[in-house]
């Protein structure tokens, strides 16, 4: 299989249902099911992920000072959508591929937002397809700090 | 676990109170399982002082796997064919948060009965922060 290998682990099943307050049965023990948004957790074999530090690169978050926003930095998660063609289970591996997909803008309330899709196809060790997933993030034009809407 | 048409009508919802009081630490939990290390959720001074944002606030995804747990309690994790949301406001730490799952018209397909969901999470000032659609399998 091409793509980006995930193993899917009970341990890292076990660790993510907590993260989501689920302590369903279902995600415990050596068969267990994963969550409906486990795939995402993919990014940990993901190499070049961007969202992680990584020895000897500089990191954007805060140090001795605050940290610096990067380039294109305000980008916000605007929509996630999952297809299930079976369910995932501990013990198998699943390969990731992600492509582009669809982009367009809208205008909002203060400028042009940048929408862009991401389709990740994560497919079984026989190459069949086990969930498409699709990331819609957004990115405002202009200043990036968005006002106190706390 | 598996659900029949018998079991679910056309109009019926599952609520379900998703975190009370949303703590920091599970936004750092959610990390650290999610892999998604974007300091504008754990980092307080980079989220403030480099992002301009009040604080940092949770992962969108933190909420959609929160929100799943009233489609999964109901219809068994194994039964969902669709998932899909539109993050609509941010959480923030402190915040409740409360999901509705809604019954909203069964399909007959090749592969057996299908629920249609819709699926929405509210804040404690009952302002939607999570959106969206669901489908899953039933026996037939």
């Amino acid at each position: 299989m091409t793509g980006q290998p995930f193993p899917v682990e009970a341990g890292h099943i076990m660790l993510f249902a907590r993260a989501i307050g689920d302590e369903s049965p279902a995600y415990r023990g050596e068969a267990a099911f994963a969550p409906p948004t486990f795939t995402m957790a993919s990014a940990h074999y993901d190499p070049e992920y961007h969202l992680r530090p990584k020895p000897g690169q500089e990191w954007f978050g805060s140090g001795g000072g605050p940290g610096a926003m990067p380039e294109g930095g305000g980008g916000l998660h605007a929509e996630q959508h999952f297809e299930y063609h079976r369910p995932v289970r501990a013990g198998e591996t699943l390969y990731a591929h992600t492509v582009p997909g669809r982009s367009w803008e809208k205008q909002g309330r203060t400028g042009r937002l940048l929408f862009s899709e991401r389709v990740t196809e994560y497919r079984d060790a026989d190459g069949e397809r086990v969930v498409s997933a699709v990331t819609v993030a957004v990115v405002p034009e202009g200043p990036a700090t968005p006002k106190d809407t706390r | 676990m598996s659900l029949s048409t018998d079991d679910i009508k056309v109009g019926e919802t599952r609520e379900s109170v998703l975190v009370d009081d949303l703590k920091r630490t599970r936004i750092v939990q959610y990390a650290g399982a999610s892999g998604d290390f974007n300091p504008l959720h754990s980092d307080e001074r980079f989220a403030v002082e480099a992002a301009g944002y009040p604080g940092v606030f949770a992962h969108g995804m933190l909420t959609m796997g929160m929100t799943g747990r009233v489609l999964t309690d109901w219809v068994g994790p194994e039964a969902l064919l669709r998932f899909g949301v539109r993050f609509k406001a941010q959480v923030w730490p402190g915040d409740t948060l409360t999901a509705t799952a809604t019954v909203e018209s069964f399909e007959d397909t090749l592969d057996g009965p299908v629920a249609h969901f819709s699926v929405r999470t509210v804040n404690q000032h009952g302002v939607e922060v999570v959106t969206g659609t669901a489908a899953a399998l039933l026996e037939p």
